[in-house]
């Protein structure tokens, strides 16, 4: 018999103060650029100085997140460590090509290499733990988290593991960045946070994160809620896309009514936007939706902050104001569905239940 | 010499990443590995590789490197002599 898939904790760096628990979105941090960086925690109180001199920035957000996911689920250690990244620890993967370049291939150095391989933040993570189990990192580009997800929801349910570490990270690059800019996915100029939604550019606002959760397939006192179903879908073509969310739905016997709300991955490319906005004006015309990425900017595994998000809507029953997309009553949701994309590309659904 | 030391003084904690440590903290003749500076036998790779690139010298030997990477006096000492 398949068992019950539930989020025990969750930990989260990002643009916004989501490394304290004891708030949720309060004090906004705003912008006005194209590449927006976390709001940096304190990383000493998490990293011994010696290991954090060089450790790339994917590593020192996810020794954070991680760590306080593990702390609010009371663990140790887990059984398995699972990570979704685009780019890895990209930081550093730059920094050794250049050496190898301005160094005509002399001259190279170990750290920068060991830090620049994508399997660098969950094997520094088990490294750190102590955790000989499984460990596994997805580079799928906008589904690498959800890839992860789905990995540790298998192994969950059919009793592999009983608790798993889920990881997504991706930090900022300038030469990343400026390459983006060139060919339109990123924005050229710089957007207010508040205008990003509707600027009616190309590209996007890129931004960084770290997000980790405890998923377990025993409830407990800190469970967040419970994973009820999720869907993956490289590529969609756009007419199919309401076929499909309706038919992921109905397999799991719920009807779209049935959702208090949904959390949309807008993010002010005015070439791609239009998916959730006709989604918006037809399959969920009815139901409240929120929208995050001009809060969290975004990159390939921005959906994290969106999985953090639910549970923290869940836990609180809060949902601010600046998330919302459209003006339908909300309150205390019970029932969320993420709907993911990035350029039309990679769709992912994620079915949330509040425990 | 003094000028040296300095400059080595710097280039380490540059190429080091020792964010918390200052030019003035290193003392001339303090360890730079174990219970000195605590550097350990990447940060010896590192300065095998700064010896060569900054200064032209190849330690033929890497084993050599323990006499030489023994504190800031020992570095400056081995780079004056070869440069002599």
């Amino acid at each position: 018999m398949k068992k019950e898939v539930y989020i025990n904790s969750i930990g989260s760096v990002s643009v916004q103060k989501t490394f304290d628990d004891s708030a949720f979105l309060e004090d906004i941090v705003t912008y006005n650029d194209n590449a927006i960086k976390v709001v940096d925690p304190n990383y000493k109180e998490f990293i011994p100085p010696a290991a954090a001199r060089r450790m790339a920035k994917g590593i020192k957000m996810s020794a954070v997140s991680s760590q306080n996911a593990m702390k609010e689920a009371g663990l140790e250690n887990v059984d398995a460590i699972i990570v979704g990244t685009g780019l890895g620890c990209l930081g550093d993967s730059e920094k050794f090509v250049r050496d190898i370049l301005d160094n005509d291939e002399q001259y190279l150095t170990p750290t920068r290499f060991i830090q620049s391989s994508h399997n660098t933040v969950a094997g520094s993570i088990a490294l750190d733990m102590g955790c000989k189990g499984y460990n596994f990192t997805y580079v799928h580009s906008n589904l690498s988290f959800e890839s992860s997800l789905w990995d540790a929801k298998l192994q969950l349910a059919t009793n592999e593991a009983e608790n798993i570490l889920v990881g997504a990270v991706d930090e900022l690059v300038n030469h990343h960045v400026e390459t983006h800019k060139f060919i339109d996915h990123i924005k050229k100029e710089a957007v207010p946070m508040e205008d990003v939604l509707n600027s009616g550019t190309k590209g996007i606002v890129f931004g960084e994160g770290s997000h980790f959760f405890v998923l377990s397939n025993k409830k407990q006192g800190s469970t967040y809620s419970r994973l009820i179903d999720m869907g993956i879908y490289n590529t969609l073509p756009e007419e199919k896309i309401s076929e499909t969310i309706t038919s992921f739905l109905e397999n799991n016997k719920i009807s779209i009514s049935d959702l208090d709300g949904v959390i949309l991955g807008n993010n002010g490319d005015v070439e791609f936007d239009s998916i959730y906005k006709n989604l918006g004006t037809s399959l969920f015309e009815e139901n409240p939706q929120l929208v995050y990425k001009h809060l969290s900017g975004e990159y390939d595994t921005a959906s994290g902050f969106a999985f953090w998000l639910a549970n923290k809507i869940f836990k609180t029953g809060k949902v601010p104001e600046i998330l919302r997309w459209n003006n339908l009553p909300i309150n205390n949701p019970k029932r969320l569905l993420i709907y993911n994309q990035y350029r039309g590309k990679n769709h992912s659904l994620v079915l949330l239940e509040k425990c | 010499m003094s000028e040296l030391k300095q400059e080595l003084k710097e280039k380490i904690i540059e190429q080091l990443n020792l964010e918390d440590v200052s030019v003035e903290e290193i003392a001339d003749n303090d360890p730079l590995f174990g219970d000195g500076l605590g550097l350990d036998s990447i940060d010896a790779l590192e300065l095998i590789v700064m010896l060569d690139k900054d200064y032209g010298i190849k330690l033929a030997d890497p084993k050599e490197g323990r006499k030489i990477f023994e504190s800031i006096n020992t570095m400056a000492a081995y780079i004056s002599a070869k440069k002599a």
